[in-house]
Formats: structure tokens, C-alpha cells, sequence
């Protein structure tokens, strides 16, 4: 049975390894150039990035504190 | 190594010898069949082409593997922080107030922003709801067992879910009524064989996923608690999972002490990719590319000697918070691969960091037994 287990682990083994050798893929320069794009095209709305003014910033210090 | 055996649900007769054992649920061409495992064995046995023998496979599988890493290598005609050369470097990095909340009696574990942006749930021992905007402390639920090594907001902000040793994944529905009694509303989701590492709602609340060091990761129904797909693949402890942004995604990607990162279909259950490390070297931080299918970055010092334990991207990708071993927070500019920051104020392990979803604080958990929110 431990041979036939075996066998039966190899054959998916075998398997995913076809199933990811066949996926498209491309190359780096466009991957990167992609990313890239991506992080500057949505800087101005990252606000760890680039930072909010007082009035629009959530988690501005309150002067009063409610308690709900 | 560990328990990867499917969770036998159900006894009864097989569908193949007709003997009463326990069956193991599986679809054949899309038809849910009920087999015992000897028959299962049988059946992938005869799928086998004339010839093939342990030996023969191994062979192919080491050429497949081989020829994985050509077309990988194939595509690697630049790296990422050379593209990346022309891009304005990031200003002096700089997080104005730190509040710290404390509550917690033990080393927290976890957290997770609510899509309010302003809530947030965290996990030691006990499951804390916080208010990140007054830092008061909503609600308190004491958990059975020791250690709640995951938690998570559902989409709603009505309901939270949790787990860790106890090897189950629970639903908690909040309530605006600070004396109602959360513990005694819970509901168990998941079930795994090893404990709950991690859990995430998908886009609703009535699908949870979970990945468990039984080496699996699961997609449940919340209503019924059924197993609505499982996820093999892992050979060791799966300790992470995030789920694909996009609203129509149906991806998610998992990482398991088997230094592998595999992204999974949840649909049909399949690993599309894999990702490893080749290397021992778990004190830096990588980036894969999904589309080029390999790694483009990698965020690390000589001077980092401890390992990350959680990771998060801020909303526009260009920044990397990443916690550490060493008791501090680095952040890293994801295109360039340089440090922009260093954060320190925890005097224990970083366990868990979240950027909230509107990106406009993060928030760290630490083994000192308490969260620093940080907005901006």
C-alpha cells in the first residue's frame, strides 16, 4: 500500500509541476515597469505617502472624547 | 510531519466496493462521489500511463523542475530597483503621534482593521474590539483556550471571527450593548485537525477562509458551517494567508513553514503557483510578481539579524511595513529596496501590522502585550 501511496503522491506531484511549467508569464522589465506605474499613479491617494492636512486627518487629537 | 488528511465527514457504503468505511468526499468530472480511500488509491493507481513507476515520475519531476526554473530564469532581464531608478527617492519618512492601547494581559497575537477604517480587533488570550479614534476599548470577549492566534472583521463590522489552539474558527456577532455577554453567542465556523493560524473573510460575511498548521487552508460557509473547499498543497504548518485585492478576485495566496508561497483558486481548489525560497535566509522580506512568476525584490540589511513576522503594503504599494523579531518596524520602499524608516517603541516581538483600509494609520501588535496605532 505504501508504494502505491507513493506513486499516487508522485503522480500529483508530476501533475501541479506540468499544470505550473504551462502558465504564461512576462518578463521582468514589464512586471516592474507595471509595479511601478501602479504605486505612482496611486501616490497622491496613499496617505502614509504623502501625508494629510490637519483638517481632512481622521485621527486628528480631539478635544473631546464621547464615549459611546 | 504533519496530519494532511482530509477531514473524513462522512461513514457509510463507497460508492465503488460498496463496503461501509469511512468516504471521502471527491468529484469526479465535477460529480460529487463518495469513495473510501482504498478505492481512491485504486482509482488514481489505474490513471497511471503504462510504465510509470515511483522512479519514473521522480525523473520527471526533477526535469519538470528544471525547466520551471529556465523559463523563470528566462524572463529575469532586469531587476526591479534598477526600473525603478528614475523614480523620485521618498521623503524623510515621519509618523507624527503614537497612542499605545493596553488591555491586553498577554502577548498580542493579531489584529484586523474594520472597513469603518476606525474600529479594530485584536487577539492574545482575549479578543479586544477597539475604537482607534479615542482608543477606548469596546469590548472584551475571553476566549477558552490559550492562545487566539487569529482574528478577523467581517466586511458588515458586525461580526468577528477568531481561533488558534483550540483548532476551530469561531463567529462572535458585536452588538452595540456593552453588558451583553459576546462569549455566549458564538458560533464555531471551522474545523481543522492542528491549530488556526489565520482567518479572513471573503467579500461577504458569509465565507470565511482559514489556514491551520494541519497544512491546509479552508473555505467555509459561516451560515452552515460547511467546508465549501479545502486547499492542499502545503507540506508543513501554513502560517499566513491574504486574499487578492480586487472585488472579483478569487485568489488568495498562503505561506507555510515549508518556505513556500502558493496562491490558490477558491474556487476550484487549485495551487496555481508556487513560490520558494531556496535559501535559509528568512531574516529579509521578498516580493514575487505574480506575472513574471518569480521573485523581483528583495528588502533586507546586514544589520537585521531577526526575522519578519507580518507584513503589510500602504494603499498605493509603495511603502512596506514589515515587523520584526528585533522588537522594531522597517519600513521599506518597495520599488527601490531601501529602508525608509525605522520604528521603534515596542519592547517585545512585533507579532501582527495592518495598515487601516483607508491608509491612513497602521497599526503593530507586540509580544509586550500592547498595540501602537500610528496615524498619519
Amino acid at each position: 500500500m505504501s508504494t502505491s501511496g507513493n506513486v499516487v503522491a508522485m503522480k500529483k506531484v508530476v501533475q501541479q509541476l506540468r499544470f505550473e511549467a504551462n502558465i504564461d508569464r512576462v518578463k521582468v522589465s514589464q512586471a516592474a515597469a507595471e509595479l511601478q506605474q501602479f504605486c505612482i499613479q496611486n501616490a497622491l491617494q496613499d496617505p502614509l505617502l504623502t501625508g494629510v492636512s490637519s483638517s481632512t486627518n481622521p485621527f486628528r487629537t480631539q478635544k473631546l472624547c464621547s464615549f459611546v | 510531519m504533519c496530519d494532511q488528511t482530509f477531514v473524513a465527514i462522512t461513514f457509510g457504503p463507497c460508492d465503488s466496493c460498496s463496503q461501509n468505511k469511512p468516504l471521502m468526499n471527491i468529484y469526479l468530472q465535477n460529480e460529487p462521489v463518495n469513495y473510501c480511500s482504498l478505492c481512491v488509491e485504486l482509482m488514481a493507481c489505474q490513471g497511471l500511463a503504462k510504465g510509470e513507476t515511483v522512479s519514473t515520475l521522480r525523473a520527471e519531476s526533477e526535469n519538470l523542475k528544471a525547466k520551471l526554473e529556465e523559463e523563470r530564469a528566462k524572463l529575469h532581464d532586469v531587476e526591479l530597483h534598477q526600473v525603478a531608478e528614475k523614480v523620485e527617492t521618498l521623503g524623510q519618512f515621519v509618523i507624527k503621534t503614537r497612542r499605545t492601547l493596553k488591555g491586553h494581559g498577554n502577548k498580542v497575537l493579531c489584529m484586523d482593521w474594520c472597513r469603518d477604517k476606525r474600529r479594530m480587533v485584536s487577539s492574545s488570550q482575549v479578543i479586544m474590539r477597539s475604537a482607534a479614534v479615542c482608543v477606548l476599548q469596546e469590548h472584551a470577549v475571553t476566549m477558552p483556550c490559550t492562545w487566539v492566534m487569529a482574528c478577523a472583521y467581517a466586511p458588515s463590522g458586525c461580526v468577528i471571527a477568531c481561533g488558534g489552539l483550540d483548532n476551530k474558527c469561531s463567529v462572535y456577532p458585536l452588538s452595540l450593548d456593552k453588558n451583553e455577554n459576546l462569549a455566549a453567542k458564538k458560533k464555531s465556523v471551522a474545523m481543522h485537525t492542528n491549530y488556526l493560524s489565520a482567518c479572513s473573510f471573503t467579500n461577504s460575511d458569509m465565507q470565511l477562509l482559514t489556514s491551520s498548521g494541519d497544512g491546509t487552508c479552508a473555505l467555509w460557509d459561516v451560515e452552515s458551517g460547511q467546508l465549501l473547499q479545502s486547499f492542499h498543497g502545503h507540506s508543513a504548518d501554513v502560517l499566513s494567508l491574504d486574499l487578492a485585492p480586487s472585488e472579483t478576485g478569487n485568489t488568495f495566496v498562503s505561506g507555510g513553514c515549508d518556505k513556500k508561497a502558493n496562491v490558490w483558486d477558491m474556487r476550484s481548489g487549485q495551487n496555481i503557483q508556487s513560490f520558494e525560497t531556496h535559501e535559509s535566509d528568512i531574516n529579509s522580506c521578498r516580493l514575487y510578481d505574480l506575472r513574471a512568476d518569480r521573485e523581483v525584490a528583495i528588502y533586507s540589511k546586514e544589520s537585521i539579524i531577526f526575522g519578519a513576522s507580518s507584513v503589510d503594503f500602504s494603499l498605493s504599494g509603495r511603502l512596506l511595513f514589515a515587523g520584526y523579531n528585533d522588537y522594531n518596524i522597517n519600513v521599506w520602499d518597495v520599488l527601490k529596496g531601501t529602508r525608509v524608516a525605522i520604528l521603534f517603541g515596542h519592547e517585545n516581538r512585533v507579532s501582527t501590522v495592518r495598515v487601516s483600509p483607508d491608509g491612513t494609520a497602521f497599526c503593530s501588535g507586540s509580544w509586550d502585550n500592547t498595540l501602537d496605532f500610528n496615524p498619519v
